[in-house]
């Protein structure tokens, strides 16, 4: 009889424990979010945050789809309307329904906002139908309405209007100082803001009504943790579960050690070089330009540099993208590279100055030291001065120098966006080529661009931004050289591929931990 | 006395003036805060209004003035990335260097002297030879390095200690300190041995240089001719005077110990003014910037001052001007 109390007293207590055991995800980022505010800044760090605790109407996929989130379905009405029908029962963190009030009132807020309004510029209106369908109408046909959708969040209209204690309208976007909405959130996301203390530690808490239980994290515990080293000895140690992003000099360590586990994924982010044509008469001639493209062993750069995390290219878009085109590859070859400077009439070469960040991107100063070195085999002499990113885009902006590196990821994950800031002529009224540092200009690119923007056939669309990647190709307008891959790392059981995606903003909603 | 406390008063308001127009200069060239905290694809003319708004378009006389109006009034201007006020960003994340800086301190008084007494009263010791070759080795490690082995060896492969951060914090009416708990106290261990592993061997070196040269002092020889305890000519007679120039190298050295919690602090994750101090800086979050260096310069000034009234007391020959 004992035997079998006590039997039943460890059976119980384990079903206990194993019902209660709610999963607590310790992750580490190298920041944590700048506000509560998803509207205030246009950043990884806040897309990130706002897939935590909001959600958008769809968002990508894996594989570059939509999936929808709190927009069910749509469809286009007329060439310029496109209407959303909107999930039914979601409710907001403050407890009030989400109805298409919230759509319209948080479209109308991003075109407020000084980061987003870019991007929504094309929406005239928008307008709620009934309850759960809203019409948003764009100025012309627009082919990247969804895409852009993945940028709208609902926000709670009624709980952000109003007077805060301070008196100040809860709806005001402020990137430097308090608003009610930088301290305080109410979105539909899988989880709540439970505690916050900026710089340190940020508690997300399981929010009991929301409308997709498909993970089993009911706690996400994010720190902060700025240098590399200490981020990869919290995972290593097992101080925390989760981290991202992983530096590469620490991947062989990561994938050799038992019970944690790396994942990298190809990134969207075109690293380039421009070369700077009202700068360098040299670089006006194609002939040199190629050269020095022909010159530059991109694959190298990846498999040694980048050990093998990222993808040597040849064009602006990654694959998956509209305008990728499968027989722009990566053209090395050195032989080629001196015939074409000879040629050119620049047998002997010539002297010019490169600047790059050192903190911006993946192994950037070694990257642009690599390259210097790679021309000064076809006698261009390179002077390189690499600078902290804070210093550096002044810099970019001044055009100091001949050589620049800049990288890119498009904000619409469509490849005319690469283009539009990056190559077309650059053009200070309509705001286009604003990072066209290399002055590159070609008419017909440009003209291709602009008829891509208002194209909603997707066949012709894509044949039209396959060409522009041919042109510039052709023209060697930039110097490409990789798409950085993303990378992640956790411990055992942590399903990280299932959660991560191109855009690097891990779905932590639908987290499943073994 | 009072007169001395006054002029340091004037001497530190001095310093804080000159320092805030160093860190205005400095703050120029650290970089576009606007860039820090705007999208990429944010135009050109949205920059440019947002940083007629921040008032950065002003003439940099302009924008000194306008600070130093408002810093009369004890409002430093607002942290870019804390959306709040900088003076109390740097109030909320003083507590856990204070803490540090206390905990290395105590560190370093409490090995330096004995091991430094012990060396200089046994210089041919074993043990003495042995506190000299570790101390040359300890000053020449880079205090970074230190930390990076450490947490190496203790977190990854031992699993001994925590790797980062300050564990759990008791909330005592604003100050948050990590001492009360067992928790806290894994946390410090790391970053204050780090942090001491910098001047405790120079504090060593120092002690032991001048306590045998004290001990060779014409008085010390009266001292045993006269029959005194070997205890009494050590600890009474030797090292009170050990501990003059102990005392000004201490205060000084207290400037290089902040400037090393820059440091520690980065490897560790600790969230105190010296990882505040170099966030500000990668996001040119200017006002925090000119926050911060005119704090640690009211520091300075301060413990200066103490190290100077205490010197005053532990040698009653030397008159401090002014002091009566």
């Amino acid at each position: 009889m004992k035997k079998i109390i006590m039997m039943l007293v460890i059976m119980l207590t384990v079903a206990f424990t194993a019902q209660v055991q709610a999963k607590t995800l310790k992750l580490a980022m190298d920041a944590d979010p700048v506000s509560l505010d998803p509207h205030v800044q246009l950043s990884g760090g806040m897309l990130q945050y706002s897939h935590m605790v909001f959600d958008p109407l769809v968002r990508w996929t894996k594989t570059m789809d939509f999936e929808p989130r709190l927009a069910t379905k749509w469809e286009r009405l007329n060439p310029t309307t496109v209407r959303f029908y909107l999930r039914k029962g979601v409710k907001f963190h403050s407890g009030n329904a989400f109805t298409a009030k919230d759509v319209v009132w948080t479209i109308d807020r991003l075109k407020k906002s000084g980061d987003f309004k870019g991007i929504f510029e094309p929406i005239v209106s928008s307008t709620a139908v009934d309850d759960y369908t809203v019409d948003v109408v764009t100025k012309n046909p627009y082919p990247l309405l969804i895409n852009i959708a993945t940028y709208i969040f609902p926000m709670d209209s009624k709980f952000y209007t109003g007077k805060d204690e301070k008196g100040m309208d809860k709806d005001t976007i402020l990137k430097t100082d308090y608003t009610f909405a930088n301290m305080n959130e109410s979105g539909t996301g899988k989880y709540y803001v439970k505690t916050r203390e900026q710089g340190v530690k940020v508690v997300f808490e399981k929010f009991d009504g929301y409308w997709n239980n498909a993970c089993n994290v009911d706690t996400i515990v994010l720190t902060p943790i700025k240098s590399d080293a200490t981020r990869v000895a919290a995972l290593l140690s097992g101080d925390v579960d989760f981290i991202m992003p992983v530096p590469p000099q620490d991947f062989p360590r990561i994938e050799k050690t038992k019970g944690v586990q790396l994942a990298t994924m190809a990134g969207a982010r075109i690293i380039t070089l421009q070369m700077n044509q009202n700068r360098v008469p040299a670089f006006k001639n194609k002939k040199v330009r190629q050269a020095i493209v022909y010159a530059i062993n991109n694959a190298g750069i990846a498999k040694k540099i980048m050990k093998g995390k990222a993808l040597a290219a040849g064009q602006q878009g990654p694959k998956g993208y509209l305008g990728y085109k499968d027989s722009l590859k990566p053209r090395y070859d050195l032989k080629k590279a001196k015939a074409l400077m000879k040629e050119a009439g620049y047998a002997n070469g010539f002297e010019v100055s490169m600047i790059a960040p050192n903190n911006r991107y993946v192994s950037d100063e070694k990257i642009a030291e690599a390259t210097a070195s790679m021309l000064g085999k076809i006698g261009i002499k390179v002077n390189l001065k690499t600078m902290p990113k804070a210093q550096y885009w002044d810099q970019f902006d001044a055009q100091v120098a001949d050589i620049q590196m800049i990288g890119w990821h498009s904000d619409t994950e469509d490849s005319s966006n690469f283009t539009e800031f990056l190559l077309m002529c650059p053009n200070k009224e309509t705001g286009y080529g604003q990072y066209n540092s290399g002055n590159y200009c070609n008419p017909a690119v440009d003209k291709l661009i602009l008829a891509s923007m208002s194209e909603t056939d997707i066949n012709k669309r894509s044949a039209m931004l396959k060409e522009v990647e041919q042109l510039v190709y052709d023209d060697a307008g930039f110097i490409p050289l990789h798409w950085q891959n993303l990378s992640w790392a956790g411990k055992d059981g942590m399903n990280i591929l299932d959660i991560v995606n191109t855009m690097n903003f891990p779905y932590f909603g639908d987290l499943v931990i073994k | 006395m009072f007169a001395f406390i006054i002029r340091r008063l004037i001497q530190a308001v001095f310093v804080v003036v000159v320092i805030s127009i160093l860190a205005f200069a400095i703050k120029q060239s650290v970089g576009d805060p606007v860039r820090a905290i705007t999208a990429q694809s944010v135009s050109a003319e949205e920059r440019e209004a947002f940083r007629d708004q921040l008032g950065l378009n002003d003439p940099i006389i302009v924008q000194y003035l306008r600070f130093a109006k408002s810093a009369l009034h004890g409002d430093l201007g607002n942290s870019f990335f804390y959306q709040r006020p900088a003076v109390d960003v740097i109030l909320s994340k003083a507590p856990a260097t204070i803490e540090l800086v206390i905990v290395a301190s105590l560190l370093i008084i409490g090995l330096s002297i004995p091991m430094g007494v012990f060396s200089a009263i046994y210089p041919n010791s074993f043990f003495s030879r042995l506190l000299m070759g570790a101390s040359i080795v300890g000053v020449s490690i880079p205090v970074f390095l230190t930390a990076i082995m450490m947490v190496f060896l203790f977190s990854v492969k031992l699993g001994w200690l925590p790797s980062f951060g300050r564990g759990e914090l008791v909330d005592l009416g604003g100050w948050k300190t990590g001492m009360l708990t067992l928790d806290g106290w894994k946390h410090l261990v790391m970053p204050s041995v780090a942090l001491s592993s910098t001047l405790l061997p120079l504090f060593i070196r120092l002690i032991r240089s001048e306590m045998m040269e004290i001990l060779e002092s014409e008085y010390v020889k009266y001292a045993w001719a006269k029959g005194l305890t070997r205890k009494r000519i050590w600890f009474v007679h030797a090292f009170k005077n050990t501990l003059l120039p102990v005392i000004t190298v201490g205060g000084v050295q207290l400037g290089i110990l902040i400037a090393f919690t820059i440091l520690t602090e980065t490897v560790f994750q600790w969230q105190g003014l010296g990882f505040l101090f170099m966030e500000a800086v990668e996001r040119a979050d200017a006002s925090l910037l000119v926050a911060y260096l005119m704090f640690v310069g009211i520091v300075m000034v301060g413990v200066n001052t103490v190290v100077d009234i205490v010197y005053g007391m532990v040698n009653p020959t030397i008159r401090i001007t002014g002091v009566k």
